[in-house]
């Protein structure tokens, strides 16, 4: 122990690249609060359509991939690239392979996809494809940046200074590498011209629809499931200070998820033109994938078995193990939702909309929260945060949203989809779609509501971060740091 | 940030043996724990189950056509069982629906029920997004719910208006043009002031100036009738009534008689079936006014 401890405690010859961490730091608090406004914004004006303000580029239609792409891509991808050039370096005792020169491209390269991806949603430059809207010109950009990025990831694990490559390096591997495929495979398409930015897909009709889902579905998997259980192996372990449960359940689910994972896009397209086969296909590959997903969940949660205690005192901690169970609950809502029948009810319905926002917000961006709020004192070389106790009020305030949003939208997701199956006697339509939609108004409002806080927490989290950098500590009542006297939970 | 060996002194709440597995990134450190038993069994039920699955329904592509599973599912066939068993429950009206007319269905007081029924339904997803929800109208939009009627209030006359609708490419559409007297010169400006002061008299009950009462004549009487109680051949509104499909104010009817709004519908022979919209004739006459 005592060896193995000195080894760890040795540098490496160049000093670790925290520059670039620091940017992408800033860069995801930002998008965040960006992403977070949009999306509140579009869930007002599903709840009082006149919000859409008759302007092409303030429809709901534009603005909707602005705020998923803000979120996913802007907020999820720098705190991915962010973290993961933080952990690299760490976790193999090796400075950024390429220097801060490739570093920054990577930065300013995906900023700069980013922003074109922006400008395209607004002025209506898109491809028809969900979460792969951009056009030809964009994803060949975002396809150079991400071969940088994997330069810069892959050659740092070479040069590496640790005998092992950490279970977090795999996770961020297999999401550099599998989102590479999956943009490079769906965003195939044939330009109209070579000075036009209509472009039309390689693919048509039923394989148009299933490579889309291969893509959409994985994107889920390997962005925002892959890439974040990377960052919940690095930083849970880290801040409760405990050695990681299982080695041995790691390296089971880390390939069983991998190997699962990529089938299950089927179950996108039930009750579509899709063939049978494939739809099953789809469904079982989901269910087997239940376990593997929940190995993360055990990991993460099983870290803290003789650090409970931590979860009172330590908020950006809870910010972890919470996503951790939001993590887990979502990944049982998916394999049930791909059920054919139950999908029969859930397919088109706000019940999705719930699902993907239990993922979305209880897990990345709870984990996002979590691990941003511990590297912002790390980098800036503080003794802490500004406030611990604007840390348990963003957590408390984020909780609440989330669960007002997701309770809103299964009921009205579930209402929704049996008003719409619902027959009288003579065979006709029980419900116009507009009154469900009538029906549905009140959970809109409440699910805005549920946003609303969720970025008031952002808010908070930006404030608290601006301050921490600035050097500032508040002057409050510190979380009770030695428990001895609790009793045990 | 983290040392090491402070986790000996948590070693004694740990489930298993003490042991890490000997490495440390970055101060972390990982235990070797064995699968949860209750993980590894739910994984092995959930892939077993997947297999079972598999064999029973269609689940492999082959090079021509694709394995079909044992109990033989197919989508296709499923959905048609599900139409099926909705023309089934349709049958025992529908057929009578297809031979009658629609003023025989509303005599009929079995068939009304029904037509009733499914009219609703066909209004509340064809016609209620202009027409409104119950048919109440919107500016520019008539209102159903009266007894005012553009083109004629009767079953067969409103059957017509719904088949070929109004001013489309339909030949058989409701046709006419309400001219305009601003915009092609055809009236001065203080004309039209004056005119729109009549009307709005009239439309009060009360006589209005002679000035517009000769404007009103000379211009307005052949389509919208001598007292502006309207004309149905010419979809002609009445003038005499406080029901405006423009709006009633002073400057809506200026505006109206300057550059006149021309409000379209759609023809609907074919988007619905006979029986459709012979239901939704049905209960659109049903909404208040018909005749």
């Amino acid at each position: 122990m005592t060896a193995v401890a000195q080894t760890s405690a040795a540098r490496p010859a160049e000093p670790y690249l925290e520059d670039i961490v620091k940017k992408f730091t800033v860069a995801s608090v930002f998008w965040a609060l960006v992403g977070l406004f949009v999306g509140v914004y579009i869930a007002f004006q599903l709840a009082f359509p006149v919000l859409n303000l008759d302007l092409p580029w303030t429809t709901f239609g534009r603005l909707r991939p602005l705020h998923t792409s803000a979120v996913i891509f802007a907020f999820g991808g720098n705190v991915l690239i962010g973290t993961s050039f933080f952990v690299v370096q760490r976790t193999c005792r090796a400075s950024l392979f390429g220097g801060e020169p490739l570093a920054r491209f990577v930065f300013w390269g995906y900023q700069l996809f980013i922003v074109m991806a922006a400008i395209g949603y607004l002025t209506g430059v898109t491809q028809s494809k969900e979460y792969a809207e951009p056009e030809w010109f964009v994803d060949i950009w975002l396809t150079i940046v991400w071969v940088a990025y994997l330069a810069v990831f892959l050659g740092t694990i070479l040069k590496r200074e640790e005998p092992h490559i950490y279970v977090a390096n795999w996770f961020y591997l297999a999401f550099i590498v599998t989102i590479a495929l999956l943009h490079v495979g769906n965003n195939l398409a044939v330009p109209v011209s070579f000075f036009g930015a209509k472009s039309y897909s390689a693919y048509t009709g039923v394989q148009d629809a299933m490579t889309q889902w291969w893509y959409g579905h994985n994107a889920v998997g390997f962005f925002l499931t892959a890439g974040f259980l990377a960052i919940m192996y690095y930083f849970v372990p880290k801040r409760a200070e405990r050695p990681v449960y299982s080695y041995r359940l790691s390296i089971v689910h880390f390939w069983a998820l991998i190997f699962i994972y990529i089938w299950a896009g089927p179950h996108h397209l039930h009750y579509t033109a899709l063939p049978d086969w494939a739809q099953t296909l789809g469904m079982v590959f989901s269910i087997m994938l239940w376990m593997p997903s929940w190995g993360g969940m055990i990991n993460g949660i099983m870290t803290l078995s003789g650090a409970w205690d931590k979860l009172r005192t330590d908020p950006v901690l809870r910010f972890l193990v919470t996503a951790v169970a939001f993590y887990g609950m979502s990944t049982f809502e998916g394999p049930l939702m791909s059920i054919r029948a139950v999908n029969s009810l859930s397919h088109y319905t706000d019940w999705t909309i719930g699902h993907v926002h239990a993922g979305a917000l209880g897990w990345v961006a709870m984990i996002s929260f979590g691990a941003l709020y511990h590297l912002v004192p790390v980098l800036w070389k503080r003794a802490g945060l500004y406030s611990m106790r604007l840390v348990s009020y963003h957590f408390w305030i984020a909780t609440v949203g989330i669960v007002l949003y997701i309770t809103a939208m299964w009921i009205s997701g579930i209402m929704q989809g049996l008003m719409w199956r619902a027959y009288d006697e003579w065979g006709f339509l029980q419900y116009s779609f507009i009154e469900t939609v009538e029906a549905m108004h009140p959970y809109y409002v409440v699910r805005a509501l549920g946003g609303t806080l969720f970025l008031i927490g952002g808010f908070v989290m930006a404030y608290n971060m601006y301050r921490t950098v600035k050097g500032d500590v508040r002057v409050e009542k510190p979380f009770e740091t030695a428990p001895q006297s609790a009793p045990a939970e | 940030m983290v040392d090491p060996t402070k986790h000996e002194t948590h070693e004694g709440s740990k489930p298993s043996g003490p042991k890490t597995m000997g490495h440390e990134w970055d101060g972390i450190a990982e235990y070797n724990n064995p699968l949860p038993r209750w993980w590894v069994i739910v994984f092995m039920v959930c892939v077993a189950w997947a297999v079972v699955f598999a064999v029973l329904m269609p689940s492999f592509p082959a090079a021509k056509d694709y394995f079909g599973g044992m109990l033989g599912y197919s989508s296709r066939a499923s959905l048609r069982g599900n139409l099926s068993e909705t023309a089934d429950a349709r049958a025992p009206w529908l057929e009578p629906m297809k031979t009658l007319d629609a003023s025989a269905i509303a005599a009929n007081p079995e068939l009304l029920q029904v037509a009733m029924r499914g009219g609703e339904v066909i209004f509340k997803e064809n016609c209620a997004a202009c027409h409104g929800v119950g048919g109440v109208g919107a500016k520019g939009y008539p209102a159903l719910v009266d007894d005012e009627w553009l083109w004629g209030g009767t079953i067969p006359e409103i059957v017509q208006t719904i088949t070929h609708g109004a001013r489309n490419e339909d030949p058989s559409s409701h046709a006419s043009l309400m001219p305009a007297f601003g915009r092609d010169g055809i009236l001065q400006r203080a004309e039209i002031m004056t005119l729109a002061d009549y009307v709005l008299a009239i439309s009060q009950g009360q006589a209005g100036s002679d000035a517009g009462r000769t404007l009103f004549e000379a211009n307005c009487a052949v389509c919208h009738g001598a007292n502006g109680e309207g004309t149905k051949e010419n979809g002609a509104p009445a003038l005499n009534n406080q029901i405006w499909l423009y709006g009633g104010a002073r400057n809506d009817i200026v505006a109206q008689i300057t550059t006149p709004q021309h409000g379209v519908m759609p023809s609907w022979n074919g988007r619905l079936s006979e029986v459709d919209i012979k239901q939704v004739a049905v209960y659109v006459h049903s909404l208040g006014g018909g005749q």
